[in-house]
């Protein structure tokens, strides 16, 4: 792998751009891998990454039906935090956070990660309540967040209306160690070090059926052969319940869509992202000026990567109180992805009733950042069987009733 | 937009009039079931890529719960029906039937 530098630009722009190699090699599926991930998506290449980097397992094949994160890691809105709730939330959220500090400079790929700063608003009582307890929860856990007064948020957010009529802000979860990073870029530097170890990633190889002999894994079909393998690695999102159907499992999972939209490029006007959850919106700036923002899931059953306008209006009927300067704005794009929703908000990083057979879904409204820990998770728990970030999101925790319950660190979708 | 009609009051209103209710045909366990039992009727789902049977209520209408038969990946609706059934009536499964041939939903296909 030719590693990208300042030198590299500067040669590369004395002989006219003429020697960059491809990120990753197009490769052809051979007849058998020690390991299949489902899903180039960003949780699949981390997974298939960690078990190369951590593991030194490099026979690896990623397979996707479409392009490289072409499902929702290209497709959300980038926010990066981990102030949630529950212990293991904290544990693997943050580990994550902590990964994407250094990830630019250990994948030699720009993630354009920025650290700008996440404000959750509290604009009800409830919410003063939930986020001054998620601020203490958060200090036990070694993650650095704070309470923040009126004030505060109007001193980080100068274009924030803090009067707004029916939902006042009364104060905010401010985690200044959040902020986003450029989701494709994630997939892509990713998927250049996966290839850089040896590993094939293959596009336009849709998984049609999953094999299996005495209740354990054998490998699957494809829509470009059939491919052995002794473990499989389920990392799907939305499209997690088609896939367990075909392993001979059902999962407490409904996929549902999810939108965002942009608006046209302004002068830089807001530096942190702010969550407003109980009115339903969120907004960041990009670095191309356009303002981010995106709302609350569709409530019903939906594979169509299309969603319901009226959510849009919701959204931005709310932000618009909250940001009154954005009510001028026009919007350029609006799009869909299907997440896939757990009853607790929490994802499932498992092993599964089909031995050989690991599952990594249920992120949901909010996995973009957990994509570094997850795949450390993932891939020790691929690799040896158990890990301790994983251990509590097995799938037996609802049959148990070991819930880990993010709804409120979820409240709006991100 | 997503558009249903309610088998109630014969109203034909978008999705902004009802609040979805997730999947249908549920079998109910109480006590005596065991854990699998319980496991399959409060968690896990069909989430189909295609035929789906799910509740809805006409909330800002008549505020009666019924059932719908949608295709989540054309967003095709094949009918509604009353919620006081086990099963779907004949005419939707025969819509259902005239779209995918040998579609498979629990017994009812
Ligand atoms: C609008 C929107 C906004 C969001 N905002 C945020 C945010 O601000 N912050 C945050 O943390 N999270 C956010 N999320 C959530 C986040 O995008 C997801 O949780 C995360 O990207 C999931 O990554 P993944 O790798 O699991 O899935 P994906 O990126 O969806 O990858 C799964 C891949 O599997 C492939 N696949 C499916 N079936 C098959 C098959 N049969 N064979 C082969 N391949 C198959 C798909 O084509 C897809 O590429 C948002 C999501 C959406 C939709
Ligand atoms: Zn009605």
């Amino acid at each position: 792998m030719k590693r990208y530098s300042a030198f590299a630009i500067a040669r590369e722009a004395l002989r006219n751009h003429t020697g960059w190699a491809r990120a990753w090699r197009a490769a052809e599926p051979k007849r058998s891998y020690d390991v299949i991930i489902v899903g180039a998506g960003g949780h699949g290449l981390a997974t298939a990454y960690y078990l190369g980097k951590n593991f030194g397992v490099t026979n690896v094949a990623v397979l996707e039906k479409g392009w490289l994160g072409g499902g929702n890691t290209g497709r959300n809105t980038t926010i990066i935090r981990s102030n949630y709730l529950q212990d293991p939330s904290a544990a693997i959220y943050e580990k994550s956070r902590s990964l994407y500090e250094t990830l630019s400079q250990e994948l030699n790929y720009n993630l354009m990660f920025s650290p700008r700063g996440v404000i959750m608003l509290a604009q009800t009582q409830h919410e003063v309540r939930g986020y001054r307890r998620t601020a203490h929860a958060n200090a036990l856990q070694g993650v650095t967040t704070e309470f923040i007064s009126p004030a505060r948020v109007k001193e980080l957010v100068p274009i924030i209306n803090l009067s707004g009529p029916r939902y006042p802000v009364l104060g905010g979860l401010w985690q200044a160690r959040g902020g986003t990073a450029r989701h494709d870029a994630v997939a892509w530097g990713y998927a250049r070090a996966c290839s850089d170890m040896g590993m094939d990633i293959i596009q336009k190889c849709e998984v049609t059926a999953i094999r299996r002999e005495g209740g354990k894994v054998t490998g699957v079909d494809t829509s470009r052969g059939p491919i052995d393998c002794r473990k499989l690695g389920i990392v799907v999102a939305g499209h997690s319940g088609v896939l367990s159907d075909m392993a001979g499992f059902r999962l407490p999972i409904e996929s549902v869509a999810l939108q965002a939209l942009v608006s046209e490029p302004i002068k830089p006007c807001m530096d942190v992202v702010v969550m407003a959850n109980t009115v339903h919106g969120y907004m960041s700036q990009s670095d191309k000026g356009e303002m981010v923002i995106g709302g609350g899931a569709d409530g019903y059953n939906n594979y169509t990567q299309r969603g319901s306008f009226h959510h849009i209006e919701e959204t931005v009927r709310a932000l618009i109180e909250t940001f009154p300067m954005v009510s001028r704005l026009k919007m350029l794009r609006q799009w869909g992805g299907i997440v896939d929703m757990t009853g607790d908000r929490s994802p499932i990083l498992s092993k599964t009733p089909v031995e050989g057979v690991f599952i990594n879904c249920g992120w949901g409204t909010g996995g973009f950042k957990a994509i570094p820990g997850s795949g450390w998770g993932m891939a020790e728990l691929m690799a040896r069987g158990h890990s301790p970030l994983t251990e509590a999101f097995s799938l037996d925790r609802f049959r148990e009733g070991r819930f880990i319950d993010e709804s409120v660190a979820a409240g709006v979708a991100h | 937009m997503l558009i249903l009609t309610c088998p109630y009051c014969g109203i034909t209103a978008d999705e902004t009039e009802l609040a979805p209710g997730g999947e249908a045909h549920l079998k109910r366990h109480g006590p005596g079931s065991g854990d699998d039992e319980f496991h399959s009727y409060l968690f896990t789902r069909e989430n189909p890529r295609g035929v789906h049977f799910e509740r809805w209520r006409h909330a800002y209408g008549c505020g009666k719960w019924f059932h719908a038969a949608r295709d989540t990946m054309t967003l095709e609706v094949f009918g509604t029906y009353k919620a006081q059934t086990t099963e779907p009536p004949k005419e939707v499964r025969a819509a259902i039937t005239a779209r995918h041939p040998g579609w498979s939903w629990r017994d009812f296909s």
